[in-house]
């Protein structure tokens, strides 16, 4: 079955805004902090792990069709970044541990 | 082709026209957006729509980091979509060079926002199925076209 941006926060996983996005499915994941470098390589419908958390995170996730953003380590999202993407309906999550270990979540639930 | 039917093709269906201020951070990105809404509401094809919006992040982006100021001009013709981002400043001195993949001038601190990985117009030139750039001490004009195919 689809994995969805929604089945997340049963895993640890917290909402931090785009509550609209929460249905969207997950196919993948892409992790990595150079946007253009996202712009090229990520796929649509990937789930993005970054440590950015400013505003421009948004536009990236809706231009690139990507599922939801995933913010590691618990880092802060400015509060510009939480407007936009409630706005744009694009799904941001905090994430206590490493990328890593988000990543190994995300593998196990699409298998 | 039919005389009509090449005179068709050459008739821009519909055109808008944006502002991009230079060093506008937090407008970033915006330009993108709203021709993803209008390209959506015109139901292209997703695949048609993904990399338009890429390819005109970039040039909004380069407007924004690496030029004093400029618009871009979207017009959709019967089959394909064309984005000319026109700008005025210090120009790309060698453009073979900038269109290197990881090629960049951005400061550091643009860097660190995650901007500047030099990978802009190489997004650009494979997002896109003609683009051409014209630059002096001026300012730099890319276009760009998409297909519909
Ligand atoms: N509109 C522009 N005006 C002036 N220089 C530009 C412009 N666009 C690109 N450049 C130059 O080309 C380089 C490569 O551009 P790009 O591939 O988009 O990478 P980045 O924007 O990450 O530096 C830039 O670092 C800059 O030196
Ligand atoms: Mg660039």
């Amino acid at each position: 079955m689809a994995v969805k941006v929604k089945d997340l926060l049963d895993k640890g996983f917290v909402l931090l805004a785009g509550e609209k996005g929460i249905e969207k499915e997950i196919e993948g994941v892409y992790i990595c902090d150079l946007l253009s470098w996202v712009m090229a390589h990520a796929k649509a419908k990937n789930a993005w792990i970054t440590i950015q958390t400013h505003i421009n995170i948004v536009a990236v996730a809706l231009l690139a069709e990507l599922s939801c953003v995933i913010i590691p380590e618990n880092a802060k999202l400015y509060e510009d970044a939480k407007k936009r993407a409630d706005e744009e309906g694009i799904s941001v999550l905090s994430f206590s541990g490493t990328s890593y270990e988000a990543a190994i979540i995300l593998y196990e639930m699409m298998k | 082709m039919g005389l009509l039917a090449e005179v068709v093709k050459e008739m821009v269906l519909y055109s808008l026209d944006f502002n991009v201020k230079a060093r506008d951070f937090d407008s970033a990105g915006e330009v993108s957006s709203n021709l993803r809404t209008v390209l959506k509401q015109l139901s292209l094809n997703p695949d048609v729509v993904r990399r338009s919006c890429i390819a005109c992040y970039e040039a909004e982006m380069n407007i924004i980091i690496h030029s004093y100021g400029g618009h871009i001009k979207i017009e959709i013709f019967e089959d394909k979509i064309r984005i000319t981002a026109e700008d005025t400043g210090p120009g790309i001195e060698d453009i073979e060079l900038a269109m290197k993949e990881g090629y960049s001038t951005a400061p550091e601190e643009i860097r660190e926002m995650g901007f500047g990985a030099g990978m802009g117009l190489p997004n650009m030139k494979s997002n896109s199925d003609f683009m051409e750039i014209k630059s002096s001490s001026e300012g730099t004009t890319v276009l760009m076209e998409i297909l519909f195919k």
